[in-house]
This record gives structure tokens, C-alpha cells and sequence, in this order.
């Protein structure tokens, strides 16, 4: 007796709440959550890096940096002090400050080099961070920044061996006279650097900088895909990459 | 207890003026660094950070040197410094705001510093040195008041404040160490780039807190009836030489390393500071006037009958204290942006703004650590009446 | 009672300033903004009272996955597709951020900072 109006009590209030649950689950199912997901347009790449050809890239040629700084809202400080850059000129000593010697080829002594943030595949910004401002997205290797997160610190730019890091001293929009709507500008108190045109890449488009390069001494690819042009191109030349005794695996290769 | 800083000698009153007066000052600029930019400093995009988290390093090295007098009486029960440890923790607490303070007005973005909470992040250094400031700052104020509170009341300390005793010793050391880490694990920074970072860090921080324990404690008993007593102040001074000498002895291991190798990457940033570099050489006085305090102070310390004469004991420690100020609230910094990574050479000094929230923030400092000290002292002679 | 006079007199002074804004505004009755909801859309991104009550969240959650995963596509519970962007999805419904985002905010007294960085209008910043 005992027994039997347990297990009565136990069918009864199972299937109450079987029939109770199901047209909860049923408009669960319905409504769904919301999801999010890439463009369909969006490149497809795992381990994006970039060559630099220097026997192609002209002296007296800025277009890279002019359509970097004017996409990406880059203000133009005169002041070496306060001054933002994504990509910019450099003497060779300068940006290969351990492998410059008095015998350097003319040319390289007298040629700009194109430099900007070397996406590291071992990145120190990144391990410094103390709230993953910057961090290194998994699916591609951008290293990004999150400028909504950023507090300021600035330990990313003490970590960062090759320069790539700009700080906004000051509000970036006294600095702007046209601005490009479809990208955002910055605030005052934040880093900011190279983001591999992250905002692109989503769309199906290549780096602006690329893209602006009529020598075409700068090309775009997909290190993990044998077949791209970045890879040919490596497979066939000699490159260079900034401080390679550092152990951060640059992803911008120099062919000098 | 908390009545105690409200009364007091004109003198007194005087000095707390002068420090709200400075704080003021320094509040007006921080608004207005807040309103501007950190573009108001010195600081560039080449030296990224200036005198604010020089003086970081600084305090933490006064701060960790509690320990040198907590040490010695909790570990090896050496009773002289009893009228003196709450002194030193009271010196900590004071050094450890001072810090998070400099820490707030570095920031960017200084109210989105709780983000450092929200997203905590292990593998940085700058996390860990946020979370062990907070806990040597905690532990440093409940051991301090509850000692000084047993100590009113004529009882024993309570036996739960014995572990959390124990506990300050290693977090002491830990809190430098972690200081350390901040700078010695970046690649391209060959100045900084050394293992001794820390050690080196810890050595000038036991040498120049307790300098400056050995100056407080002197000005106390000029200005109070509160004596800490002969002994406890030799014994620091004891403490000093050694350390000091250890600090000179660890700098001298790191000028071996880099000009015996002669890895330029390492040297320039020496040549820089002492010497001068592509025509910059900004430091090249305070430098040279850092060490030599540093060396005729230790000669001064190694004199017993000089360490014995109170005046000059504390003129030898004014001098390792302004020889630790230099080197740590200068060079380190300083020497460790120049040349940067690409090798140029891009100069700082601070502005007037910059200086006058860096006095305000030591004028904090001081006011938290007088009216601390005020109640110290004050407990003191009331339990000796 | 030891100074009951000076403490009495400090309590009304306390009294009467904590209840100021009580005092300078009585009589008055505010009253919510008005905001002119886009004329030729039928329906937001989500649910208008949803909108109004968790825009914020949503907004992080459209800044999270732009800026941190690369998602730019959001599709909501009725499985319809938008891309992520203030400026673009939002903006070109609610085209004066004056009258739509502003006029709230400021009666509200939150400053959010979006419009530190994202700009509004082309050319101008």
C-alpha cells in the first residue's frame, strides 16, 4: 500500500511536469537565442602574415601610411614625442638595430624601411596586459587591441621590443581634421597600434596598406596555407625578420 | 585611538597645513592632467613611463624594508626593536598607498582600473604586483593596530595575529620581488633584462628604509617624549651599512656582466646614465652623485664612532637615502627607455604638473603616516606614564 | 547632553541640506523625454521594450564578439540578420543621435563614452 502511492505520486507528478515542460520548450525552441557569427564574406585565414619587399618598395612612396593613418583615423602629431603610428618609416639601423654594420649596402643605408606591429606569434604586449586589452585572436593570430578595455598602463609599450606601440597622450580628435566614419577614432588614455586591419579582413578585404601599394612590395597571406603568395614568396627569396633573438616570432618578413 | 592626531603642538598643526596645502596643489593638477592627457608629463611615446612609477619602485623598496625590523623581533626575538616595529609597519602602510596612488595617477584611463579585477589575468606581472601591494597593505594596518591596541590596553596581543605576522616576513620580500618582475621579464629592454633585478631591488630597499626608519625615528624623539631607543637605532644602522654595501656590490656585478661582455644592447643604456649617449646625457650628474653618496656614506657607516654620533649617523643616512632616491626614482626608469628599442635616443625630464601631483602624492603619504605615527607615539607615552 | 545646542543646530543644517533637491524642486514634475522612433521601420534589432530596458547589454555583446571573436553577423530570436555596428545598423535607424541617444541619457544623467571614439556624422568629429 505504502509502496504503491509512492510510485502513484512519483508517475503522477513526472508526467505533470512532462506535459507542464513541453510547451516551455517549445517556444525555447521557437524563439532561440540570438548567435553570433562571421561574415560570409569574411577572409579565410589561421596565421596571417605579411612580406616586405624592399627591392620594390620606392624611397619616396608613403601611400601605405597615408591610407593606413587616414582608414584607421590615425591623428598626425607633430611632436616625436606624442606622435601615433601604425606604419611608418625607418632606418634600417633602426629597425635592425643589432644587424647594421659600416659596410651596409648603399641602398639599405639610404632605403626607408616599412615597419608596424610584427603580430607576434609569441607576443609580450600581450603577456603583460593586466586585463587582456591586447590579446592575440586564436582563429587568425591578429594580435588586437580592445580599446574599451584598455586602462592605460602602458606596460604593453615597455614590453613591446620593436616600437609598435603608440599611446594617446592626448584626445586624438584635436589632431583630426577629416575623419573616416566607418572606422572609430580614439580616446585620450589609451594604446594603440596595427591591427592588421582586423575591421577588413571580416569583410573579404586585404590591409589597407597592401592594398594602397602600387609597387605591390607588400603582400598579405596566410602563413598555414602552403599555396598562398606570402609562403611562395618565402619558400623562394631570403627574408629577414625583426630581432628574431627575442623568441616573438615576427610575422612580417623583410625581403632585402 | 583615533582621536589622537586631532590634538596636537602648533608645530604640529603647522606641518599638516603645509601637507594639505600640497595635496590641494597636487589634486588641481591631477584634474587637470585627467582633463588634458597624460600628455601633461614628460613622458613620450620612447619613455612611456616617468617619475610616477619610478617612485612605484621606490616606495615599494621602503615599504618591503619593514620587514628588516619585524624580522629581527618576531623571528629572533630581538626585544629592542619591539618600541620600533610598529614604527616600520606603520612606514609600510603609508609607502604601500603611496604606491597604489602613483599607480592611479600613471593610468590612462584611471577609472577603468577595476578592470585589473573584472578580467584578471595571471600571466601579467602588473596583475600580481596589483593583488600583493593589496594584501601587504592589509596586512601591514590589521597587525599594526591590533599590536598597538593590545599594547594600550597593557594585554598580550591576540595569538591570531602571530600567523599573519609570520606571513608579512615572505610577502614583505615578495612585494619587491614582484616589483622587480614588472621590469626584469621584458625582452629588448637590455638594462633591465637581468636576473639580479630583484635582489638588487631588495638590497637598496633594506638599505634605504631602514635609513629612513633611523631618520623618523630620530626626528621622534627630538619632537616627542618617545624614545625608540639607543640600541634599536645602532642596530639599524648596522642593518644599513650591510645592506648597502650588498647594493653597491650587486650593482657592481651588473656593470661587470655588461661591459665585460660588451653586448651593446646592454651596455648603451649604462653608457646613457653615467656617461651620456649620442650627445643626451641628461642623468650624467644625479648619476654620478648617486654613487658618490652611496660611497661616502658607506664609509661614513663603516666608521663605528661615526655610527655612534646620532648627527652624523643621520646625516650618513640622509645621504644613502638620497643615493637610493636617485638611483631608483631616476635611473631605473630612465635608464631602462634609452636608448629604446630601435636604439634612438629620446630624453625625459618631468614638468611642473607632473612634479606637483608626484609632491602631492607624497604629501599624502605623509599625512597618513604622520597621523599614524602621531597615534604610535601617543600610545607610547601614554603607556610609559 | 555635552554641546546639545551645537549638536541640535548641526543636525537641522545636515536635515536641510541632505534634502535640498527635494526643497529647490517641489512642485515640479519632470517628464520623460520624448524620442522620435524612426518613421518607415517596423522593428528594432530585438523587441522594443527589450531595447529600451537592455540596449546597453546588447550593445556589449555586439562590441565583444566584433572587437574580440570577428563575428560581425547578429541574428535574433526570429532568426533575422544584422551586422554589428553602432554606427551603421543603429545609426542609420536612429540617425540623429542628438535627439534619439542623448535626449534619454542626459535626462537619465548617464554619460556613456561610445561617442569618445565612434563618430556620428561623416567627416565631423
Amino acid at each position: 500500500m505504502e509502496s504503491s502511492r509512492r510510485k502513484f505520486l512519483k508517475i503522477a507528478g513526472l508526467s505533470v511536469l512532462g506535459v507542464g515542460a513541453k510547451p516551455v520548450l517549445d517556444s525555447l525552441v521557437q524563439a532561440g537565442e540570438p548567435t553570433y557569427a562571421t561574415d560570409q564574406e569574411a577572409l579565410e585565414g589561421t596565421h596571417w602574415a605579411m612580406v616586405v619587399d624592399m627591392k620594390k618598395c620606392r624611397d619616396d612612396c608613403r601611400d601605405c601610411i597615408t591610407a593606413c593613418h587616414r582608414g584607421h583615423n590615425v591623428p598626425e602629431i607633430n611632436n616625436a614625442k606624442h606622435e601615433i603610428k601604425w606604419i611608418w618609416n625607418e632606418d634600417f639601423k633602426h629597425a635592425f638595430p643589432t644587424q647594421e654594420h659600416e659596410h651596409l649596402a648603399e641602398r639599405l643605408e639610404r632605403q626607408p624601411f616599412m615597419v608596424l606591429c610584427n603580430h607576434c606569434d609569441n607576443p609580450p604586449c600581450v603577456r603583460v596586459c593586466p586585463t587582456q586589452a591586447t590579446f592575440k585572436r586564436k582563429e587568425d593570430g591578429v594580435v588586437m587591441m580592445d580599446f574599451h578595455r584598455c586602462i592605460g598602463c602602458r606596460f604593453c609599450m615597455a614590453a613591446c621590443p620593436y616600437g609598435s606601440r603608440s599611446f594617446n597622450w592626448f584626445n586624438p580628435r584635436n589632431y583630426l581634421d577629416d575623419t573616416n566614419p566607418d572606422f572609430p577614432t580614439r580616446a585620450k588614455g589609451v594604446v594603440e597600434k596595427c591591427n592588421f586591419c582586423a575591421e577588413r579582413l571580416a569583410i573579404g578585404k586585404i590591409p589597407l596598406c597592401v592594398e594602397a601599394c602600387k609597387e605591390k612590395a607588400l603582400v598579405f597571406g596566410d602563413l598555414d596555407d602552403p599555396n598562398s603568395e606570402v609562403r611562395k614568396i618565402l619558400r623562394e627569396r631570403f627574408s629577414i625578420r625583426r630581432k628574431p633573438g627575442l623568441g616573438t616570432g615576427p610575422n612580417i618578413f623583410y625581403v632585402i | 585611538m583615533l582621536e589622537k592626531p586631532l590634538f596636537g603642538s602648533k608645530k604640529y598643526y603647522g606641518w599638516m597645513t603645509a601637507l594639505i596645502a600640497l595635496i590641494g596643489v597636487g589634486v588641481i593638477c591631477f584634474l587637470y592632467q585627467l582633463y588634458v592627457g597624460l600628455g601633461t608629463t614628460g613622458m613620450s611615446r620612447d619613455v612611456s613611463w616617468g617619475i610616477y612609477i619610478a617612485q612605484l619602485i621606490f616606495l615599494v623598496g621602503v615599504a618591503a624594508s619593514a620587514v628588516m625590523v619585524v624580522l629581527p623581533y618576531y623571528l629572533h626575538n630581538y626585544k629592542e626593536f619591539g618600541r620600533i616595529t610598529i614604527l616600520g609597519e606603520f612606514l609600510a602602510v603609508s609607502a604601500i598607498l603611496m604606491c597604489m596612488l602613483f599607480v592611479f595617477v600613471d593610468l590612462g584611463r584611471p577609472f577603468r582600473l577595476l578592470n585589473i579585477f573584472l578580467y584578471p589575468t595571471l600571466n601579467s606581472i602588473m596583475f600580481w604586483d596589483v593583488m600583493v601591494l593589496n594584501g601587504y597593505l592589509l596586512l601591514n594596518i590589521v597587525i599594526g593596530w591590533i599590536t598597538l591596541s593590545a599594547e594600550r590596553k597593557g594585554i598580550r596581543p591576540p595569538r591570531w595575529i602571530k600567523p599573519l605576522i609570520y606571513l608579512s616576513i615572505p610577502w614583505a620580500i615578495s612585494i619587491h620581488t614582484v616589483t622587480a618582475f614588472l621590469f626584469a621579464g621584458l625582452p629588448g629592454r637590455g638594462y633591465w633584462l637581468t636576473a639580479i633585478m630583484a635582489p638588487r631591488f631588495l638590497a637598496s630597499a633594506f638599505a634605504g628604509g631602514p635609513a629612513l626608519l633611523i631618520i623618523l625615528s630620530l626626528i621622534i624623539r627630538r619632537f616627542t617624549k618617545f624614545d625608540p631607543g639607543t640600541k634599536a637605532i645602532q642596530m639599524l644602522a648596522r642593518i644599513v651599512t650591510y645592506a648597502a654595501i650588498v647594493n653597491v656590490f650587486f650593482f657592481f656585478l651588473e656593470v661587470f656582466t655588461v661591459f665585460y661582455s660588451q653586448i651593446p644592447e646592454h651596455m648603451d643604456h649604462f653608457k646613457y646614465l653615467f656617461f651620456g649617449l649620442e650627445g643626451h646625457g641628461i642623468l650624467r650628474p644625479y648619476m654620478w652623485a648617486s654613487m658618490s653618496l652611496a660611497f661616502v656614506a658607506i664609509l661614513l657607516l663603516i666608521l663605528q664612532q661615526v655610527r655612534h654620533n646620532e648627527r652624523l649617523l643621520g646625516l650618513a643616512c640622509v645621504m644613502i637615502f638620497i643615493s637610493i632616491w636617485i638611483d631608483k626614482g631616476l635611473g631605473i626608469i630612465s635608464g631602462g627607455f634609452v636608448p629604446n628599442p630601435m636604439h634612438q635616443v629620446t630624453e625625459y625630464s618631468p614638468t611642473v604638473p607632473e612634479l606637483f601631483i608626484t609632491l602631492g602624492v607624497y604629501a599624502i603619504g605623509f599625512t597618513v603616516l604622520t597621523v599614524l605615527y602621531k597615534i604610535a607615539v601617543a600610545v607610547k607615552e601614554e603607556v610609559r606614564a | 547632553m555635552y554641546d546639545g545646542g551645537k549638536i541640535t543646530a548641526g543636525l537641522v543644517i545636515f536635515l536641510i541640506l541632505i534634502t535640498f533637491p527635494f526643497w529647490y524642486n517641489r512642485g515640479k514634475a519632470s517628464t520623460t523625454p520624448e524620442r522620435p522612433y524612426p518613421k518607415d521601420q517596423k522593428a528594432c534589432v530585438e523587441a522594443t521594450n527589450y531595447m529600451k530596458a537592455s540596449h546597453m547589454q546588447l550593445l556589449n555583446n555586439w562590441r565583444d564578439n566584433v572587437v574580440r571573436v570577428a563575428n560581425r553577423i547578429y541574428t535574433n530570436k526570429n532568426g533575422k540578420t544584422f551586422k554589428m555596428s553602432l554606427t551603421d545598423t543603429c545609426l542609420d535607424c536612429h540617425t540623429s543621435k542628438a535627439d534619439f541617444c542623448d535626449k534619454c541619457h542626459n535626462y537619465l544623467g548617464v554619460l556613456p563614452y561610445c561617442w569618445d571614439c565612434h563618430l556620428t556624422e561623416k567627416g565631423k568629429t
